[in-house]
């Protein structure tokens, strides 16, 4: 049994002017210790993923259809993450299964308290520890994330971006959840910066043998991580697969195309590839395949019907009409 | 140090510093303590061919933006100067202002004053990263591409300047122009955008462009598609660009030549792919080591950065050679660079053919400087 499962997730902003479908029918499981990168560009919906796994879409937002069984060891219960109350996911889930490194969190940090405060708040108010237990558990999160202990009491106006980078992390593993949902974790770092991140996610991962889910819109990064792949477009899974077979054996016109415009720093200086057209709106996405209007073997059938997701190989599923038996 | 400029060079930059002040406490007056700086661009020097895409690239803090800024005297230039080669019309102009010109054909725009910079803004022109934010919202994009030709008078009637923003239009592929000129900024993609920013860097036919990383707020699938039109445009009107960004990946697709910068330093210059292929200094080593790259095999492994530490202030700036105290190389060998690294500055010294580095780990640089 994986520890998560996702089934036909619908995620729609309900706005003034429509509803925006910014994910739609999305599936994919995790195993226990497995990191799933959720690639796309922006707008793509691989955000809105995230925060319904938490069970809170942002507003206007709210989970539409669809299921998100996490599977509790401990407990011995499965929960329906889409369809939980308020309370019940509050008390089980958010935090103590699954917990997440908000794009941007660092620049989220209160001024005005001390770092360690800062981190011994939930443990404190959630895990019901005592000033004393917390502080100990906060200096312990430290190391784990690389700092030492004097960070704690700094304020963070006085660290680096990498510094309150870790700070981040070590909050979301406070409660030793699971899962750990990082999304966009090194986008405002600069890359050696990016690279020591990247390293200390890598150790973590070794270490405790946790699930990660790891959103961005990098792919390099995606690369350097994951061990499966899913590739978002207009709120939909075009592709997912083994992080060889998509890297190395990529399906899907959008992927393939993707990987082609990422410049490199080694090998031949190719033209660079890029895909002429915008996303479509996601208030009227077209019908039959999104990907469509920009897809250079776009056929009949693509702009008609959508694709469903077919097995090009081992655990690795495209959703293009280019693969499907008709 | 001389304003002499090879005939194929069209911006020679010496010595260009940047200090921006820091406001002093009441106490410190009191105390009489001197005012600090932040050293954002602390003496550097190098020199742009006509139609050469010249990089800057560094972490954020290393001064490259200040830098491209400076060019256009877009800060004040604390020393150092930015010599420049305008097209003769603009010579005239600027002699009858009364501003120094250099053998006839060169003037050092860190000298001219603010009031007479005008002339010079038509040929020197910039592209910003954000397209969101460098649009005025407020104006439709016909205005927004009009507004150049309006500051430098250029077109008589309404007619005539629209038939310049159709053309501009057209030469940045937002087809039909027609559809395009009257919509607002937000109606248009990021893309779209940015194309819009392209052309009005263009509209006054410029000389020399710094686009400052004008890709990086966009998304993979269509950076390229920029890259490329930037590039054409680039070809078909003979610009010199600079191009500043962080990503070393980016530079060596569209670059001639890199200059990597640390912490308001220019520490090595090369040709894009030698620069790669076969950095020198220590810090390029290591940003180059960092920079993550789409290959699935590097998951099993940790990615060894040979740098330590992180970048100190700008305010309080090490002593020698500012990278001494993050570098590895010094580190392993201390005993024998001990009186070098902490204590002199390096120059920045040609080492192999148009590779110049600033680091004393090379005998060339120790020999220039006779230590």
């Amino acid at each position: 049994m994986p520890l998560l499962e996702v089934k036909n997730l619908k995620t729609y902003y309900y706005t003034l002017r429509g509803v925006v479908k910014a994910v739609d029918d999305v599936s994919f499981t995790l195993e226990k210790g497995e990191v799933l990168g959720l690639a796309g560009e922006s707008g793509c919906g691989k955000s809105t993923v995230a925060w319904s796994l938490l069970g809170m879409p942002p507003s206007p937002g709210r989970i539409a259809g669809g299921h998100i069984y996490l599977h509790d060891d401990e407990a011995g219960e499965t929960y329906d993450i889409a369809n939980m109350a308020e309370e019940e996911l509050r008390s089980k889930v958010r935090w103590r299964k699954i917990s997440m490194v908000f794009q941007g969190a660092m620049n989220a940090l209160t001024p005005v308290h001390r770092v360690g405060d800062q981190i011994a708040e939930p443990l404190i108010l959630h895990a019901g520890m005592t000033k004393e237990e917390a502080m100990n558990r906060v200096v312990e999160l430290l190391n784990m994330v690389g700092l030492d202990d004097t960070i704690a009491m700094r304020y963070p106006h006085e660290l680096s971006g990498g510094q309150k980078q870790r700070v981040v992390i070590a909050m979301a593993l406070a409660l030793d959840p699971d899962i750990v949902i990082a999304d966009e974790p090194t986008t405002a770092l600069d890359v050696v910066v990016q690279a020591q991140i990247l390293n200390l996610m890598k150790e973590l991962q070794w270490k405790k043998k946790r699930s990660i889910i790891l959103i961005t819109h990098d792919l390099s990064i995606i690369a350097e991580l994951a061990d499966k792949v899913a590739i978002m477009y207009a709120g939909k899974i075009v592709e997912i697969g083994p992080s060889s077979e998509i890297f190395n054996n990529p399906q899907h016109p959008y992927t393939q195309l993707l990987l082609k415009a990422i410049p490199r720093l080694r090998g031949p200086i190719d033209k660079l590839a890029y895909i002429p057209g915008t996303p479509p709106d996601l208030m009227s996405p077209p019908p039959g395949c999104r990907f469509y209007p920009r897809c250079p073997y776009a056929m009949d059938v693509c702009m008609r019907e959508e694709p469903e997701m077919v097995e090009v190989g081992k655990d690795h599923y495209v959703a293009c009409w280019l693969h499907s038996k008709r | 140090m001389s304003a002499h400029m090879s005939p194929d060079t069209v911006l020679k930059v010496e010595n260009l510093t940047v200090w921006f002040p820091l406001r002093r406490s009441i106490v410190d007056v009191i105390r009489r303590k001197p005012r600090r700086y932040v050293h954002a661009v602390d003496g550097i020097d190098f020199e742009i061919q006509r139609g050469e895409t010249f990089c800057l690239v560094g972490e954020s803090g290393c001064g490259k933006t200040t830098t491209g800024k400076a060019i256009l005297r877009l800060v004040d230039i604390y020393a150092g100067h930015v010599y420049y080669k305008p097209a003769k019309e603009t010579i005239a102009e600027l002699e009858a202002m009364g501003v120094d010109v250099i053998d006839g054909e060169i003037v050092d725009i860190a000298a001219v004053p603010l009031k007479k910079m005008k002339p010079l803004r038509r040929e020197l022109q910039m592209i910003y990263q954000d397209p969101f934010g460098s649009l005025n919202p407020r104006f439709k994009i016909k205005e927004i591409l009009e507004e150049p030709l309006l500051v430098h008078g250029v077109g008589e009637t309404p007619d005539e300047r629209e038939e310049y923003v159709i053309k501009a239009l057209e030469s940045v592929k937002l087809i039909p122009p027609e559809d395009f000129m009257n919509r607002f900024p937000h109606q248009l993609s990021g893309g779209q955008r940015q194309r819009v920013a392209v052309a009005r860097a263009m509209m006054l036919n410029p000389q020399l462009i710094v686009a400052d990383e004008p890709v990086s707020m966009l998304d993979v699938s269509i950076r390229a598609e920029i890259l490329e039109l930037m590039m054409e445009l680039k070809q078909s009107r003979n610009l010199t660009y600079v191009f500043i960004t962080h990503d070393l990946a980016v530079a060596r697709y569209i670059c001639d030549r890199i200059a990597v910068m640390y912490l308001g330093k220019i520490v090595e210059i090369a040709k894009a792919t030698e620069l790669i292929e076969n950095p020198l200094h220590p810090y390029t080593k290591a940003l180059i080591a960092a920079i993550p790259e789409p290959d699935p095999s590097n998951k099993a492994k940790l990615r060894e950065v040979p740098i330590k530490g992180e970048v100190p202030s700008a305010v309080l700036i090490p002593p020698g050679c500012r990278f001494h105290p993050r570098c590895l190389p010094y580190e392993a060998e201390k005993a024998s660079l001990e009186n070098l690294c902490p204590v002199h500055v390096p120059p920045l010294v040609e080492v192999e053919e148009d590779h110049y580095v600033a680091c004393w780990l090379y005998d060339k640089v120790r020999q220039s400087a006779g230590l």
